[in-house]
């Protein structure tokens, strides 16, 4: 635990010296009562890929749009490369922003769409054409320069969307949700075309999305938040692994949550006292001292099953199986919690099991996570 | 939406009239002051000799001439008996829309006897028309505004240097085109015959030119009251009960310029084509209306002349303010010393004609 | 068919005046409905002489007035006519209370002296029943026919009844036109009439009418009807826009009686002028009503919204009130030491006048399109541009206004052609200068009775919002239009 806390303060450190975009102790409020962000300290890299993940109104927008220049912040500092942008309007901020709805001028053509950022710029005719088609290329969408956007699918559309962000060449690009409205197949084919792009043009990208698999597909680090504060902020597979408190382990991934209360602290491990009266090992990562309740979360493929699990075990009572192809999600009552899942791979060396069987199951005191209490889900 | 409503209330009526015995007369007057002394003089007696007998008043005589037209088109006349000044009753006349009136016949003899015809004379001017008040349109002028030397001819309205300020007319070339002639030095004998030529159309518009930029024309009867009270014009022309009102009720610093004042005529005529019974009710009220005693009772509430004269000595005090109302005649001799009296034939002929010349004038 | 009382409705409210409109502006039947015979006879009469018509008119024309007087449509016609001939009207007027006592009793006195036949109703139906004398006597059996028609709508009985003056005067006029081709005729009676009537005394319906109204031998006067005989006219159309009918064809109008150009040319610029007033006030208005809480928008729409509930004659007397040289807006310049007393401001009963009350009476029509508009603008469009680069300026030049057009659209649209329309508010505070085309219209409706011109320019103001609209659609596009 203390271990991870050094870790995180360090990069913290780290970064606010070299940090192209920096939120400082910033905080927002609308009204002047409540904080929608409270306390934000982040910091991205040159280059980095940034997701903002939480669920609605937990503020990950606000603070997209105070990045932007449409919201400002009501307390604290955001730097970009070093410079302090509170008082700098949007336009002049130099940021690629892609919308939730795309946001093309139905009244333009694609490529005049394209060009906007461009005659602003008063950059000269040829050049705007010369960039307009290299960012068409980009998207491959040079065939449809002179449609409007109201000629494009969706898909199309995100594209476009996405070569106007670019097409003036800002050093970093938002985009809110920009795949919210497409299909699930779209969804996943664009992901990885906008983290091509990414990797290709080496620009940062601050990334929103309530969409923990994009999140987790695309980013170089992401940044967990709920109720204006980040609760974690940890590349993908840190934060699917090794959850920093409950509300990471639950809101990332499927969860198993047993609660109980400390009863010893062994080095890294705890000893935790559950509701059942049975005594479970798990790595003491965020609980308190002993005597305090504290969240167990264990992740359902880490379960192990009969001869395979040796510590933590327990029997365990199955209640209801699905079948899924390439495992069963399997449903049991385990320490009087009914809700308990867990996976069996569909492969040799996993025994089937049958509903209304009782098995022994039991996992490694590392896969349990002695976490906080604080559940919101 | 307006004639829906109007089914609505006929249908309405009619299912009433089923049940009630009472008879209904639609009346169509102007609305106003005038319509009240009507209802005061005539009306109200007349529902107290007949009470089955309900009378329903309409304010629609301004635009009576287009509706009764449009009424006849539709086979659907909805009038009784409409109030409408002289030349308007000519045009139903020739248009076929107002009956032809027996007037010895259908009216009641004079209080001293004479015959309907003799009572009102000449002042029958249609077929179609039964007299009912002489009224004119002459000048007011602010009092306050004209100095020690108050005007005292019509050529005065011409005269922006003596008075300055701006006067209103009417905006339409009747009355305003012999005014103008006259003061150009036409004699009153010749002013139609001047009139008749294109030459002395032009002649009369180039003197109403010489005022031109002074004038504010009005359309509706009671703007230049208004236009009085509210000191815009330092004089004006219109009707002489709305001047009477403005000086005698309203107590507003202005006097009457009698002088060329243009007698007007305003009275009854019962739409053409009317069934039976309604017809005979329509005569029935305009026989009792029109009689003698009533035609005087009606200048107590207005300053317009009965039409008969039987009824001039019978004029008596104003009903309220309790002044006598002989001084207030158009047609009493202190007024009428310089008067015309409104050319119905020529106007009839020349009216179009004149006016499109007009209009096209004023556009310019 | 749930919609068919809509269509019925929009049928009798809509397409069945519009028509009934573009009908009369073209209908004359009145003439050759009243005067048949006349128009007929005026065919071998031609303006050019110079001179008045031949007897033969003239006593097709006292057939045609006898018997118009008696169904009183001389007068009508005489008002028909005075529209494109002043004087006309009198003149019907005044003749048809004299063709009554014409001295054509002279050829009934005679006719009767001859044989006492003539004046035995019954002899005349079995007479008139034969069909060869109707042959040879067409007038007198164009006339009796017409006689028994007045009869029996008058509830007589023709047979019953001595015909009247006007038959013996076109029987008269038949037997010397037989006996002067020398005709051989078959029946003995009219034979012997027919004889006889070279004897007669006789009376000219020409000197006659003459001596009724000397205007008679006026051929302009007689121009004009057989110009005007056919049962269509463009005559409507010609004066609606300045122009008259001569024997020469169309020409037109003398400048001192050309108005309607004039008046069509003010009330479209006018109109426009106004609707450009609506955009420039409207569109801020909308504007902020777009961009703020909906609790404020609500409250603002309802102030714009208030002038709807008081009466159009109170909102434009009101400006009388505050406009005029006595009125509040000059008291108070006064008052200020603005300008002084002498140098109050003119601002209504002209083209001002109109243009300050009509802006704001249709404002309303400006603002609610744009508000809808704009509503439906989503934010993101003008961040999109920002952080694109595009200062606040260039954002709403280059990307809010652009999709607000459609609501200019829609709200100049409804402003032009409800203003092109309007007539009471410019009658009160227009003056000279500010009065519309619709105003003649009103007035041609409801005052000179002259439907057909009111409606030949109310049609030609069709046409010019057609057109407008056309050429809207034209270079803007009517997709491009949005009502909300």
């Amino acid at each position: 635990m203390i271990s991870n806390l050094a870790k995180r303060g360090k990069v913290l450190d780290s970064n606010k010296d070299t940090g192209f975009v920096v939120f400082d102790q910033v905080q927002k409020s609308y009204d002047g009562v409540t904080l929608v962000v409270k306390n934000l300290n982040l910091s991205i890299a040159k280059g980095e890929f940034v997701t903002m993940l939480g669920p609605s109104g937990s503020g990950k927008t606000t603070c997209l749009m105070m990045l932007a220049g449409f919201e400002t912040a009501t307390h604290g500092d955001i730097l970009l490369d070093g410079q302090p942008i509170n008082d700098i309007p949007p336009h002049k901020r130099g940021i690629g922003m892609v919308f939730q709805n795309y946001a093309l001028f139905p009244h333009m053509t694609v490529a005049e769409n394209l060009a906007f950022p461009l005659q602003v710029r008063n950059i000269s005719k040829s050049e705007q054409q010369e960039k307009v088609r290299r960012a068409l290329d980009m998207v491959q969408m040079s065939k449809f320069a002179n449609r409007r956007p109201v000629q494009l699918s969706g898909g199309q559309q995100q594209r476009i969307a996405l070569a106007r962000a670019l097409v003036f060449e800002p050093e970093l690009v938002l985009m809110d949700e920009p795949l919210g409205a497409l299909d699930k197949q779209l969804r996943e084919h664009m992901q990885l075309e906008i983290k091509r792009l990414h990797e290709r043009l080496g620009i940062s990208v601050v990334y929103v999305t309530h969409d923990q698999s994009e999140a987790l597909t695309m980013s170089d680090r992401v940044a967990v938040f709920n109720d204006g504060v980040i609760k974690q902020l940890a590349p993908p597979e840190e934060l699917y692994d090794k959850p920093d408190n409950a509300f990471v382990a639950q809101f990332i991934g499927e969860n198993n949550r047993l609660i109980g209360t400390v009863e010893s602290v062994d080095g890294d491990y705890a000893g935790v006292r559950l509701a059942s009266g049975d005594l479970c090992q798990a790595l003491a990562v965020n609980c308190g001292a002993v005597g305090e309740k504290t969240t167990l979360s264990i992740r359902p493929e880490r379960v192990l099953i009969g001869e395979a699990a040796t510590s933590n075990t327990v029997e365990a009572k199955v209640l209801e199986q699905i079948y899924l192809g390439d495992h069963v999600r399997c449903r049991m009552s385990v320490h009087g919690d009914e809700e308990f899942i867990v996976k069996v791979p569909n492969a040799p060396g996993f025994s089937h099991l049958e509903v209304g069987q009782t098995a022994q199951i039991g996992w490694s005191a590392d896969d349990c996570r002695a976490l906080d209490m604080d559940i919101v889900r | 939406m307006k004639r829906s409503t109007k089914l609505l209330v006929t249908g309405i009526s009619a299912s009433i009239s089923l049940t009630v015995a009472a008879k209904d007369l639609t009346v169509v007057s102007w609305g106003g002051a005038y319509s009240d002394s009507q209802l005061k003089a005539y009306s109200e007696p007349y529902m107290k000799m007949n009470p089955d007998i309900n009378i329903i008043n309409d304010e629609s005589s301004a635009e009576a001439v287009a509706k009764l037209r449009a009424m006849n088109e539709a086979n659907n006349v909805t009038w009784d008996v409409v109030d409408v000044v002289a030349s308007d009753a000519i045009r139903l006349c020739d248009e076929g829309l107002a009956m032809e009136i027996d007037h010895d016949d259908m009216l009641a003899p004079g209080v001293d006897g004479s015959s309907p015809e003799d009572d009102f004379g000449d002042l029958i001017v249609s077929e179609c028309f039964i007299p009912q008040i002489v009224y004119s349109t002459t000048f007011g002028y602010r009092t306050d505004k004209v100095g020690d030397t108050p005007p005292t001819s019509v050529c005065d309205v011409f005269d922006t240097e003596t008075y300055p300020g701006k006067r209103s007319l009417e905006k339409r070339p009747i009355n305003n085109m012999e005014w103008a002639l006259i003061c150009d030095g036409v004699a009153k004998d010749d002013v139609y015959d001047v009139l008749e030529t294109p030459e002395g159309q032009e002649r009369a518009l180039a003197k109403l030119g010489t005022i031109k930029d002074d004038v504010i024309w009005w359309s509706a009867g009671a703007d230049t009251p208004q236009l009085l009270a509210d000191g815009e014009i330092v004089m004006g022309s219109t009707y002489n009960g709305r001047l009477f009102s403005l000086i005698e009720e309203k107590k507003q610093p202005v006097a009457m310029l009698w002088d060329a004042q243009v007698f007007d005529l305003d009275g009854w005529i019962i739409p053409a084509g009317l069934p039976e019974d309604r017809k005979q009710a329509a005569l029935d009220y305009v026989y009792f209306a029109t009689d003698s005693q009533r035609l005087a009772d009606q200048a107590k509430y207005i300053s317009y002349g009965p039409a008969r004269l039987s009824s001039a000595p019978l004029v008596g005090k104003h009903a309220t303010l309790g002044i006598d109302m002989a001084p207030h005649m158009p047609t009493d001799p202190k007024n009428a010393t310089n008067t015309f009296l409104y050319n119905y034939e020529f106007w009839a002929d020349y009216r179009d004609d004149i006016d499109a010349k007009f209009q096209a004038w004023l556009a310019r | 068919m749930l919609i068919a009382p809509l269509l019925i409705f929009v049928l009798i409210t809509f397409i069945f005046p519009i028509s009934d409109m573009l009908f009369r502006s073209v209908e004359n039947d009145i003439v050759s409905d009243t005067l048949p015979r006349t128009v007929v006879a005026l065919e071998s009469w031609s303006a050019e002489s110079q001179e008045a018509p031949d007897e033969d008119v003239f006593a097709a024309f006292y057939t045609d007035l006898y018997l118009a007087q008696e169904y009183k449509t001389h007068t009508r016609l005489g008002s028909r006519l005075n529209y494109q001939q002043t004087g006309i009207s009198s003149m019907f007027r005044k003749t048809g209370r004299r063709v009554k006592r014409f001295d054509t009793d002279v050829y009934t006195d005679q006719f009767e002296e001859l044989d006492a036949k003539w004046a035995d109703p019954s002899y005349w139906a079995s007479l008139m029943n034969n069909e060869r004398v109707q042959k040879q006597l067409p007038e007198t059996a164009s006339s009796y026919t017409a006689w028994r028609e007045l009869m029996v709508e008058e509830g007589d009985n023709p047979d019953a009844e001595t015909p009247e003056d006007f038959v013996y005067t076109s029987l008269y006029r038949d037997l010397m036109h037989l006996s002067e081709n020398g005709a051989s005729v078959r029946n003995a009676d009219v034979r012997t009439a027919m004889n006889a009537v070279s004897g007669f005394e006789s009376v000219s319906l020409k000197e006659q009418f003459i001596d009724a109204e000397d205007d008679w031998a006026d051929p302009k006067y007689w121009a004009t009807i057989k110009l005007y005989s056919g049962n269509y006219t463009p005559g409507y159309f010609l004066n609606a826009v300045d122009m008259e009918q001569t024997i020469n064809g169309a020409e037109v109008k003398p400048e001192n009686e050309r108005l309607y150009g004039t008046l069509f040319a003010r009330t479209i610029y006018m109109s426009l002028f106004i609707m450009g007033c609506t955009i420039l006030l409207g569109y801020p208005v909308a504007f902020l009503l777009a961009n703020i809480s909906r609790r404020s928008a609500n409250m603002l729409l309802i102030l714009v919204l208030l002038p709807f509930w008081t009466s159009l004659l109170v909102r434009t007397s009101a400006w009388k009130v505050l406009l005029q040289q006595q009125g509040v807006i000059n008291d108070i310049l006064v008052w200020s030491g603005l300008i002084d007393e002498a140098g109050r401001l003119i601002m209504i009963n002209n083209q001002m006048g109109t243009i300050i009350a009509m802006t704001h009476i249709l404002l309303p029509f400006m603002i609610l399109p744009l508000y809808s508009v704009m509503q439906t603008i989503p934010p993101s469009y003008v961040r999109a541009a920002k952080s694109l680069g595009a200062n606040d300026w260039t954002a709403f030049r280059r990307v809010y206004f652009p999709q607000s057009i459609p609501g200019i659209g829609a709200g100049s649209i409804l402003v032009f052609i409800m203003s092109i329309g309007y007539y009471i508010t410019p009658e009160i505070v227009g003056g000279t200068q500010g009065v519309f085309i619709s105003n003649r219209i009103a007035y041609h409706i409801s005052s000179s009775l002259n439907w057909g011109l009111a409606s030949a320019l109310g049609a030609i103001l069709l046409a010019v919002v057609l057109i407008l609209y056309w050429l809207y659609d034209r270079f803007v596009g009517i997709d491009n239009m949005k009502l909300g």
